[in-house]
């Protein structure tokens, strides 16, 4: 190392003074150049959402104009579209599927995580193989029989159909849950078998409480992941308002109201806004896990 | 617990091994309730379905009548007379080359810039992921509107530069182009994943590089690409299968643009305009559930999981490999 670094010492000391200053100039207007092309693209980055919540304050008519600032500033749209429409109704069944199945997911994939990366077992890989692959497989794939079967059972037109799976088997939290119990060392769950815990009460004692993060992150994809969600929804309550969570209804809320573009973006604003408050307060969780469903697993 | 070891540490050697056995056993038993519930809803909600789609897919069925056995007549429907699902597979295919090149260079081109920044990368890292947490229901309507011809704010901005800009979303040969820039700015997870990778790459290797007269180019052929390839080819991979199950964003897309977005109930608008946003995932979707064709629907699905298999093989045995790699290393 010191040998490969000497030359760079010397060579500057040897050049004449005004190319030394010259370098010096060409590196702030380095560091200037990369910060701007860094701050101008996270402006870039912003500006759809930023043109959303502009436009959710315009009036009707100025919404349907090219002005990029609003005129007047009509905050009581954020009323209007729940007078509207019932977003009430829509938000709170958005909630009901986000919650129940982002807990579903962790009651049954904790413990399978845990057997995936802390037992072992015959078929443990194959296993792993398939929550893979299950992970990756189109939803469109498996639609057919799926929903032929909540049919005879009689759930079409309510979420059951899309929250009841998360409590058996949601091959995402499975993987994302493998991979962070698998940072945490063995030692500590042999320490708790070792003072008479069984596998379960050394899950549940010592293996969750140091994988908290994990698991935070784990429900905030699981939430986000089904809040988002649109096909799902789509499929099995479509034909029935009632259930409709807030990602189908605000696509339909724009064909009742065909030009109205505020109430649309108003709308558009406060769907996406749990989910920046969200990651706003749980930053760190979603970059760690994003990270980790990569390949640095 | 304690008084098997105590038993086996004293025990003669034929009781250990019954002890062991005993023991064995009841590991199998722990390991049994540990994956019960998930195997249970693996079999229910992938395995059944698997089987399921593949019997559906040489019938015809309504969801109304029994299925009825129709031999290889989905299957001969598709790739002869149904001239739909070739404008489908097509558009599929446009996505899955065009949106996936597009998705992964620029997600790489965003995580260098960030990688070169020497403060405020948090911020920055911050913003640019952001949009990818979007509904991408609630994304596309913003587009959509964005995007909008007359009133939109894109198009009103390239007046002020003197630049036409075009019908985007109902145009159709510039809806999937638009489709492909919604979701390059949804792409924010691909960026944190190349950005960790990158900024992985060690720094010697850098000045090395740089002590032997490699420009900023040459820097990047041979030092960045080849360490920074697996994570690259993970992006490919998932891109590409992103793009086979693509749905929400065209759907909505279509049916926005022109005009009436009450997707639910309505099928006039899908695929608009002209059905140059009609994806396979979408035409499998309407055959199925909105002309109830439940056995072509499922022919379809065979073919997707063909192909939607293919792709997710290479990349399981990729995470694998890089994964031994790093057990390994």
């Amino acid at each position: 190392m010191t040998t490969l670094a000497e030359p760079r010492h010397t060579a500057p000391a040897s050049e004449p003074p005004k190319v030394r200053v010259r370098r010096q100039w060409d590196k702030k207007l380095h560091w200037i150049a990369t910060h701007s092309v860094g701050i101008a693209m996270g402006v870039i980055f912003m500006l759809p959402i930023l043109f959303v919540f502009l436009t959710a304050v315009m009036s009707s008519d100025q919404a349907l104009s090219s002005n990029f600032w609003p005129k007047e500033w009509h905050f009581e749209n954020f009323i209007e579209v729940f007078e509207k429409a019932p977003l009430l109704q829509y938000f709170g069944n958005s909630i009901l599927y986000s919650t129940l199945a982002t807990f579903g997911a962790l009651v049954s994939a904790i413990p399978a995580a845990y057997a995936l990366s802390k037992l072992k077992f015959r078929g443990q890989n194959l296993f792993f193989m398939l929550t893979m692959a299950a992970m990756m497989l189109p939803p469109q794939v498996t639609v057919v029989p799926l929903y032929d079967l909540w049919v005879r059972l009689g759930f079409t037109g309510t979420l059951v159909p899309l929250i009841v799976p998360y409590f058996f088997f949601d091959a995402f939290s499975i993987f994302l849950l493998r991979q962070f119990f698998l940072t945490i060392p063995k030692d500590y769950l042999e320490a708790a078998k070792i003072d008479g815990c069984n596998e379960f009460q050394a899950m549940v004692k010592v293996l969750i409480p140091m994988a908290k993060p994990g698991i935070a992150a784990t429900a905030m994809f699981c939430f986000l992941f089904t809040w988002n969600d649109y096909f799902g929804p789509l499929l099995y309550t479509g034909e029935t308002r009632d259930s409709w969570p807030l990602s189908l209804a605000i696509a339909s809320f724009r064909g009742m109201h065909h030009v109205e573009w505020n109430l649309t973006m108003a709308a558009t604003a406060l769907i996406m806004l749990p989910v920046i408050v969200l990651f706003v307060f749980a930053q760190k969780s979603f970059v760690k896990g994003i990270t980790f469903t990569g390949v640095k697993g | 617990m304690t008084s098997t070891l105590d038993s086996r540490a004293v025990a003669s050697p034929s009781a250990s091994t019954r002890t062991r056995k005993g023991n064995a056993a009841r590991r199998r038993r722990t390991v049994f309730y540990f994956i019960a519930p998930a195997m249970l809803g693996f079999l229910i909600f992938f395995g059944y379905p698997l089987i399921a789609t593949v019997y559906y897919s040489f019938t015809r069925y309504d969801l109304i009548n029994a299925p009825e056995f129709v031999g290889f007549d989905n299957y001969i429907r598709m790739f002869t007379s149904e001239a739909l699902v070739g404008t489908a597979a097509y558009n599929t295919l446009w996505l899955v080359i065009v949106l996936t090149f597009c998705r992964v260079v620029f997600s790489l081109g965003v995580a260098s810039i960030i990688s070169r920044l020497k403060s405020g990368v948090g911020l920055v890292r911050t913003l640019c992921y952001l949009p990818s947490l979007a509904p991408p229901a609630a994304a596309t309507l913003a587009f959509v509107f964005l995007f909008n011809p007359e009133y939109g704010p894109v198009n009103a901005f390239l007046r002020m530069v003197g630049v036409d800009g075009g019908l985007w979303f109902n145009d159709p040969a510039m809806s999937k182009p638009a489709l492909t820039l919604l979701v390059m700015w949804g792409s924010g997870e691909l960026m944190i994943i190349i950005l960790a990778a990158l900024l992985d790459v060690p720094q010697e290797q850098y000045e090395a590089a740089e002590l032997d007269g490699a420009g900023p180019v040459r820097r990047f052929w041979h030092v960045t690409l080849p360490s920074i390839s697996p994570v690259l080819l993970f992006g490919v991979v998932n891109s590409m299968i992103f793009a086979l199950q693509f749905f929400t964003q065209a759907i909505v897309a279509g049916s926005a643009a022109a005009g009436a977005a009450d997707v639910a109930g309505n099928t006039r608008f899908i695929g608009a305009p002209q059905n140059s946003t009609l994806t396979y995932p979408v035409w499998l979707y309407v055959q199925g559930f909105r002309y109830f064709n439940m056995g072509y629907a499922a022919a379809m699905a065979v073919l997707l999981f063909i192909v939607s298999a293919g792709f997710t093989w290479i990349l399981v045995r990729q995470l694998r490999k890089t994964q031994h790699q790093e057990e390994g290393g």
